[in-house]
Parts: structure tokens; sequence; C-alpha cells
């Protein structure tokens, strides 16, 4: 059985320049959080930007980002994502509200499939995709399917999380998967244990934020989440993406 | 082509199962699969396609083949498309009751979501007997690429 989208799918995304998946092997670790503040940092600093919150069963960027209810794609020889703080936003929420979304593995691919073949992304510096937690059928079909993808990696400070995504990182390596590096969320103390830890794993050691209560109050006021300490992470990050030129000639 | 030049001509018949997605944007991977199984299997020419459209993505059948009359170039560009329908089966996980899936008695929301993503249909549609959203799409989730018939180049 051959399944053609899968070649329209390298075509919608062909003139993309970097696309990152915003991952963690563990939950509630801040990817949303990280995802929707790398994508405002990116537009805020000139590149054309678009963010894909690829965790149907939990979709969150929308809140974060404050998103509406009537805002909607167009319909344009498929989907052309809308456009909201000059971010171009793709979610499944889109078609399912506020409303569960109960979907099992084979659901899931059909779905991420079905979204990848249909938007119309157009020309891109960097398209982010928000993870769902875990290494299962989202992280596979990427892999199957964005042939240039890229992880960034998120962790708490926590070894409960490291350990988790630490099997998320030797999957990746052994499926010969780009790594941008770790990013450590939230951290609560000064010492460099994960710092150490990722560096033994071969892998780069990106940068932190501290804990910020701010975060939780910035939820759905994007101005405030850039005053946040994830704010600052994403800046960071920004620089680490596009080098110290800071333009698009550096991606 | 034979050793004095000539086209040897028959037809063949390939039977694929394909899943696709919807109209336009449908009809451009129909097309792009169509090309990339002429190329495979060396098609001179492509004469007829046959496509089966499941009611669960409730296409439209004349905009899906006004779309592909529109973007069919090259070696697709006389094609014949046939476009069927077929029922779109769903099963419960949790009674294990078969129905089939109807449009009938969703509002235009669920109706739209469900067009663009099928997976939608497990937030607007419940088992008719026990209530859960846990079904399976057993059958006509999407648009299958049934049947090509075209013109083989021989050697």
């Amino acid at each position: 059985m051959i399944d053609p989208r899968t070649s329209i799918i390298s075509e919608r995304l062909s003139k993309i320049r970097r696309i990152i998946a915003v991952s963690s092997g563990k939950g509630g670790v801040g990817k949303s959080m990280v995802a929707s503040a790398l994508a405002l940092s990116l537009a805020k600093n000139g590149f054309n930007v678009g963010l894909f919150d690829a965790d149907f069963t939990g979709p969150s960027t929308h809140i974060i980002l404050g998103i509406s209810n009537d805002v909607q794609p167009k319909e344009d020889k498929g989907l052309v994502p809308a456009k909201v703080w000059g971010i171009a936003y793709m979610s499944l929420v889109y078609f399912v509200g506020d409303n569960p979304a109960p979907l099992r593995g084979l659901d899931v691919s059909n779905a991420l499939i079905e979204l990848l073949s249909v938007t119309q992304w157009g020309e891109l510096d960097f398209l982010i995709i928000d993870m769902p937690p875990g290494i299962g059928d989202a992280v596979l079909d990427l892999v199957r399917l964005v042939k240039k993808i890229e992880f960034l990696i998120l962790t708490t400070s926590s070894l409960l999380a490291f350990e988790v995504v630490k099997k998320q990182v030797m999957l990746l390596c052994e499926l010969k998967m780009p790594i941008i590096g770790i990013v450590e969320n939230m951290k609560r103390d000064n010492t460099e244990t994960i710092a150490e830890k990722t560096k033994r794993l071969g892998v780069e050691y990106l940068c932190m934020a501290v804990f910020d209560q701010k975060v939780e109050t910035a939820i759905g006021d994007p101005v405030k989440l850039l005053d946040s300490a994830i704010g600052e992470l994403a800046e960071k990050l920004c620089r680490e993406l596009v080098g110290n030129k800071g333009n698009i000639d550096a991606l | 082509m034979n050793q004095n030049g000539m086209f040897v001509q028959y037809f063949f018949i390939v039977q694929w199962c394909i899943i696709v997605m919807h109209e336009w944007a449908l009809a451009e991977s129909i097309l792009v699969s169509v090309q990339q199984i002429a190329e495979q299997e060396q098609l001179q020419s492509v004469l007829e396609v046959t496509i089966r459209v499941g009611a669960l993505q409730q296409v439209e059948p004349s905009i899906l083949r006004f779309a592909l009359k529109q973007l069919s170039t090259g070696l697709l560009k006389d094609v014949k498309f046939r476009i069927l329908s077929a029922k779109s089966t769903l099963k419960c996980r949790v009674c294990s009751i078969v129905w089939q899936y109807s449009p009938k008695k969703l509002d235009r929301t669920a109706s739209e979501a469900i067009h663009f993503v099928p997976e939608a249909v497990h937030t607007y549609i419940k088992c008719p007997k026990c209530g859960s959203p846990d079904f399976e799409i057993t059958s006509g989730r999407g648009v299958w690429l049934e049947n090509i018939r075209g013109v083989k180049l021989s050697d």
C-alpha cells in the first residue's frame, strides 16, 4: 500500500528553511511554553515563523498565545494557517475546539499526515513543532515524514525527567536524527548536574531557564511571556539558532 | 518498445489501496501518486483512474473531479477519472457494535471538521450503543486510489 500524502508532505514543507521539533520524553517540562516563546521570539526578530501544535490529545499553544476560537485557517488549495502574533499557526484545535480528541496511535498518525499534507505553509524561515511528550507515534511519524527535522530537547532539573529524556536522545541517535541540544527548564538550584550529564551523552547543553512564577501569569499573554524567564530562554535559543549575525543569512 | 522499434501496447491495471485527503489538496496527491505509479510501472500513457471516496471525509465528487481536471498535465492530461463512493464503517472498541457513519445529525462545524481531519469524528460522534468515543474507523476513512488503467511501454 502506498500513501501518496508522503510525497505531498515533502512538497508542502519544501519552502521551509529549518524545522525544529521542541520535544521531550517527559511530559510537563514546558515544551509548549518554550515552543510558543521561541516562535514569538523568532518572529519578533524578523523571521518568518510557523508554529504547529502536534500535541493532538493535549494541545495548549493556543491557550499560551491567547488565540480566540474565531481564529481559523483559510481554505485555499488546502489550508493556509492563520497569522497570530506574526506566526503562521496550525493546530487540531481549529477542528475540535475545546472538546477532547481521544485519539489512539493510528488516529494520531492519520491526523498528523492529514494536517501536514493539507497545510500550505508557504515560505518560512522556521517551523516550530510543539511535540507531544514521549517517543511514540508522533515522534516516529515526524522522523519518517519530515526529512529535515531537527530536535530541540527539553528537560527539567529533575533526574527523573532527565532519565526519560536520555532514552529519547538514545532513540534519536539510533535514528541518526539531528539534535540541536538540550535545554534545562524550571531550574531551581545552582548545580551543574544536568549540564554534566548532557555532555556525557554527547549532546550540547544549550541553555537553561530558572523557575519563574511569572510564567503562569503569562498564559494567554505573549508580551508577558517574552518578559519572563521563558522569554529570556527563547531569546538565547533564537541567538543559538541564527548565530551571532542574527539574520536570515546565518540560517 | 520491441525489436522493430514499435510500441507494444497492452492494458495494465494497478490495484492499489491508497489513502489520500480532500478536494484540491487531495487532487494534487492523487495526481502525484498516479504519476509515481505510472513511472514505476513504466506506463506510456494513463487512460483511466478509479477513485473511491469514503463517506467519512465527505469529499464532494464534483469539486474533486474539477480539481483533478484542472491539475492534470503531461502524461495525465487526458485521463478519465471515475469517482465512486464507499460507506464508512465504525466499530466500538468497548462494546464491539459496528455501525455506518452518517453526517446527517451533525451540525456544520462538526461536519466541516471531519471533512478536514476525519479523526475529528472521535470528538463529535459517540458509539450509538454505549456512548464511547473509543471506536475504530474500520473502512471508508478517506479516499482510495483503487485502480489505474494505462498502456505499458513494453521492452
